[in-house]
């Protein structure tokens, strides 16, 4: 059984990061390459096992319900545990490269990473697996407590306010949260997720609860327009933490409150609250692309970058709540697919701006003037990457929004085709407006030469969010094994 | 009225006062203190309301065992943070609430 192995695997690396601490750097590079390989492997072997077995349940330590820990895998689980354990392993090999080359220098607390990446991975299959509330609650908590060290490693006095001000966003979402566990919890005695699907019914006290659970997880997703803590701490923080941020920690709170909707409280949710947050995800895309156009720093922009693509995760509650079942089922599609194929897309964007930021030596959108004849690799990542973010053909990102348009036509709501309209326009607009700084001939600026590794681990994950748009099908079918049918007129 | 729906009502007046603080006050050390007070308030919520009239349930009250493990871990990274915010800056404040 791997259920547990997600979670005992990842923790125990954790506990071993500890101990290693202030031993030789060969010694903990090959610990670290070992146990993301092992992690990776347990995705794929997870992943291949729910494809070919179905949906999997499994009570840890024997303990069942109401006092045990109960864990499920459906396919959208065991992808996001894949999606998951891949990013990581990208994430920490860009790490471990420049640790070697000594790029993070003047950053002591670096040696906090290890355990602290290993605790996010362990909170992350967390979150993908629970199979409670409560479980989710703890997930959320241990995901929120981990990123914010981890982009408090810096250690500067920017660094600190970023994870500080996150750290106070983080706690008043999870607390909103653990209030509406609270008033699930009075009204109908369980926390289990397949035993409230089916007690659940539309009553004002779950009403509540839902809507306190939701604003809380909005806030720990960014959704406009309380996204002000995202943009300085994913700008902030190490290039690889950064990319971890922006690629799957706000996935996790959108992924909690993607299951309240529509598998838990599907039968308590109203068309008009879904409207409210279509309409939070349309400022999202809007604001934040336009806040990217803007942008001096290069790390920053990215950083709004992902507001706005966040905003397209929201619009999945219009399409799909109280519209026809075929323009529901397609909304998801699009939506999950836009969670993958954007995770991929945002990691290898931030992993190719860090790149260019060591070379350049400077974060400036303008100081990468003559850039794109020294740094064609990374450059080229770039590109890719903003062309899945974009949403031009073939990539996972064009999928994606063809799939929310045709939905958007499906239920007859025109407006929602103006946002994906406008929203992509603005996204080209910041994406070429790095390359076109790149392209200009600065002054004989001096580059610094950066490892190959850098480039080839961005342009992998760029190669995948566009790979994504060639070969959707079977991710698709997949992620929509096991999930409950949406939609249907209430 | 039952003491359990008493000690529910005692959580939401706790609630609404330190969620007024945490808004007003831009000291971190209060916002913290705030924070605490807050997730009080949320445990005496989720035992009063779960055992209104229905008795002692060791469910909610492992709940909030957990949720206090987990508050306390909060607790000390922040003030780890804090104090390395105001080693640094010589501030207990973030920037966008400093006095200009």
């Amino acid at each position: 059984m791997l259920l547990p192995w997600m979670l005992v695997v990842p923790l125990v690396w954790a506990t071993v990061a500890v101990l290693l601490e202030g031993r030789s750097s060969a010694l903990t590079r090959a610990v670290h390459a070992v146990g993301a390989l092992l992690h990776v492997a347990l995705g794929v072997a997870l992943y291949i096992a729910i494809a070919t077995g179905g949906p999997a349940t499994h009570a840890l330590g024997g303990w069942s319900a109401p006092l045990g820990i109960g864990l499920r895998a459906d396919g959208l689980a065991a992808t996001l545990v894949l999606l998951t354990s891949v990013i990581t392993a990208a994430c920490g090999a860009y790490f471990m490269v420049g640790e070697r080359r000594a790029q993070f220098d003047g950053t002591s607390s670096t040696r906090y990473f290890w355990p602290l990446f290993w605790l996010l991975a362990t909170a992350l299959n967390g979150i993908w697996l629970a199979g409670d509330l409560f479980n989710l609650y703890v997930g959320l908590e241990l995901l929120g407590l981990s990123a914010v060290g981890l982009v408090a490693l810096g250690g500067s006095e920017a660094s600190l306010s970023s994870a500080l001000r996150y750290l106070m966003a983080a706690l008043l979402g999870s607390l909103a949260y653990l209030l509406g566990v609270a008033l699930i919890y009075a009204a109908y005695g369980t926390l289990a997720l397949p035993a409230l699907a089916e007690l659940i019914t539309r009553e004002p006290m779950t009403q509540l609860a839902l809507a306190l659970m939701t604003v809380g997880l909005c806030l720990k997703t960014a959704l406009f327009p309380l996204h002000g803590w995202l943009p300085p701490a994913h700008g902030v923080a190490l290039t690889p933490v950064s990319a971890l941020m922006s690629a799957l920690v706000v996935k996790g709170s959108f992924y909690i409150l993607f299951r309240l909707w529509f598998d838990v409280a599907s039968v308590a949710v109203t068309p008009l609250a879904a409207q409210g947050l279509g309409a939070l995800g349309a400022g999202a895309v809007l604001w934040g692309g336009w806040q990217a156009l803007r942008e001096p720093s290069l790390k920053m922009l990215v950083a709004h970058s992902t507001v706005a693509q966040l905003g397209y995760l929201f619009l999945l509650f219009p399409l799909a709540v109280g519209t026809a079942t075929s323009a529901a089922a397609l909304a998801t599609q699009g939506v999950l697919l836009h969670l993958v194929a954007h995770a991929f897309a945002k990691s290898a964007m931030f992993l190719a701006s860090g790149t260019l930021i060591a070379s350049v030596g400077r974060g400036g959108v303008a100081d990468l003037a003559g850039v794109g004849r020294y740094m064609p690799m990374s450059l080229f990542a770039f590109a890719l990457a903003g062309v899945s973010l974009m949403g031009l053909p073939p990539s996972g990102g064009f999928n994606a929004k063809w799939l929310l348009l045709q939905s958007a036509l499906a239920s007859g709501q025109w407006v929602w085709l103006l946002v994906l309209l406008s929203g992509g326009l603005l996204t080209a607009g910041y994406v070429f407006r790095v390359l076109r700084e790149s392209f200009l001939d600065g002054p004989a600026a001096q580059f610094t030469a950066t490892p190959r590794a850098y480039d080839w681990i961005a342009l992998s994950l760029a190669v995948v969010a566009i790979v994504l748009g060639l070969a959707s099908r079977a991710p698709l079918a997949m992620m929509t094994n096991g999930l409950p049918v949406m939609g249907g007129v209430q | 009225m039952s003491a359990d729906r008493w000690y529910a009502y005692v959580g939401v007046a706790l609630i609404a006062l330190a969620l007024y603080a945490f808004l007003i006050h831009t000291h971190l050390l209060r916002r913290l203190l705030a924070f605490n007070v807050m997730g009080s308030g949320t445990f005496l919520i989720l035992v009063g309301l779960a055992q209104d009239g229905r008795g002692v349930d060791p469910v909610p009250q492992a709940l909030v065992l957990t949720g206090i493990v987990v508050a306390v871990s909060a607790t000390a990274l922040a003030v780890i943070l804090v104090r390395r915010l105001f080693a640094t800056s010589q501030s207990t404040s973030l920037p966008e609430d400093r006095p200009a």
